[in-house]
């Protein structure tokens, strides 16, 4: 997966919008927008961010500046454990060329000394939105690691992986009847890109609008 | 003790390459950050957190074993990887602290 391909990838399955959220990273955003710009795609700069609690949630925001300076908050909040490549996976940074820049020094699937209480409203400061991803899932997601949606959460969109599973997990959890649900293909290789089978409504084609109908305003 | 007579007591979701490898102690932890860094290397490592980055972790920090309690299930990335990386990975029912205690018991008599 390198940004071009990826964006290249959303252009041939018919896709309008895409957002690229690396776990704990932004560092390929910049180069993933400049590919948008180059198919003529609408990309989201946004990162995966893994809670202090190990709850994965996905966070998206509307300036590509903003992403990148919560990008260094998080990555001066994680544990400062260095990656190793052969059990893990590179790290790699591309620039605007679909070239490798850079590789990211601390492992980026580790835990962030931030807690999912207060996550929305930290990320509503950098001006983006926040949703916990894969809730239905037993591992690294809000429910699973926390056992239940803390009540006083703010968050409007909720990410279910399996939508069968959706009725059984809103019985048990109401908080999930106020959400806007949505389900994204989560793709980590480029043939788990979904095709555009799923479809959000939004007032207008730009990342505010996405981020708007996100925030359920 | 080895991780084959282990197999005795619980279920083989992911057979690994080395099972006559010595088990000499049991860690017990579901956070992952938690674990990559304080498991003991050679432990059988009992958790219900049964994703991919489970066995990262346990190659990491070289454990014995992993033990997925409460029912818990490696998902396919997390068995694919196991078998990549030659990670055995057990499975039971019981609830954390009775499948470590299993260990103990066959470690310390």
């Amino acid at each position: 997966m390198t940004p071009a391909n990826i964006t290249g990838m959303a252009v041939i399955k018919g896709l309008d919008v895409i957002a690229v959220t690396d776990h704990n990273s932004c560092k390929n955003c910049p180069a993933v927008l400049a590919a948008a710009r180059e198919y003529g795609i609408l990309a989201i700069p946004g990162m995966e961010i893994n809670t202090s609690e190990e709850v994965h949630a996905v966070c998206l925001f509307e300036e590509l500046e903003a992403a990148m300076e919560f990008d260094s908050y998080v990555y001066d909040r994680l544990i400062p454990f260095p990656n190793k490549e052969e059990i893990f996976g590179r790290q790699l940074i591309y620039n605007d060329q679909d070239q490798i820049c850079g590789t990211v020094p601390n492992l980026l699937i580790n835990a962030a000394d931030i807690s999912f209480e207060g996550l929305w409203e930290l990320v509503r400061s950098y001006g983006g939105v926040m949703f916990p991803a894969h809730v239905d899932k037993t591992a690294n997601s809000l429910i699973a690691n926390l056992g239940f949606i803390p009540p006083d959460s703010r968050f409007k969109t909720a990410e279910v992986k399996d939508l069968t599973k959706l009725h059984g997990l809103k019985k048990t959890d109401p908080y999930l009847e106020k959400c806007r649900i949505i389900s994204n293909s989560d793709a980590h290789y480029l043939e788990h890109i979904h095709e555009p089978k799923l479809t959000l409504e939004v007032k207008e084609k730009s990342i505010r609008g996405v981020l708007a109908a996100l925030a359920g305003e | 003790m080895t991780v084959e007579d282990l197999k005795g007591i619980f279920k083989v979701a992911v057979e690994g390459e080395d099972l006559t490898r010595e088990v000499t102690g049991i860690f017990c932890c579901d956070l992952l950050s938690v674990a990559m860094g304080k498991a003991p290397s050679d432990s059988a490592w009992v958790t219900v957190m049964g994703n991919v980055n489970t066995i990262a972790v346990a190659t990491l920090a070289d454990v014995a074993c992993v033990i997925l309690a409460e029912g818990a299930q490696p998902d396919d990335m997390c068995r694919s990887r196991a078998r990549q990386q030659g990670v055995t990975v057990l499975a039971t029912e019981e609830p954390i602290f009775e499948a470590a205690l299993k260990v103990h018991k066959l470690l310390h008599g």
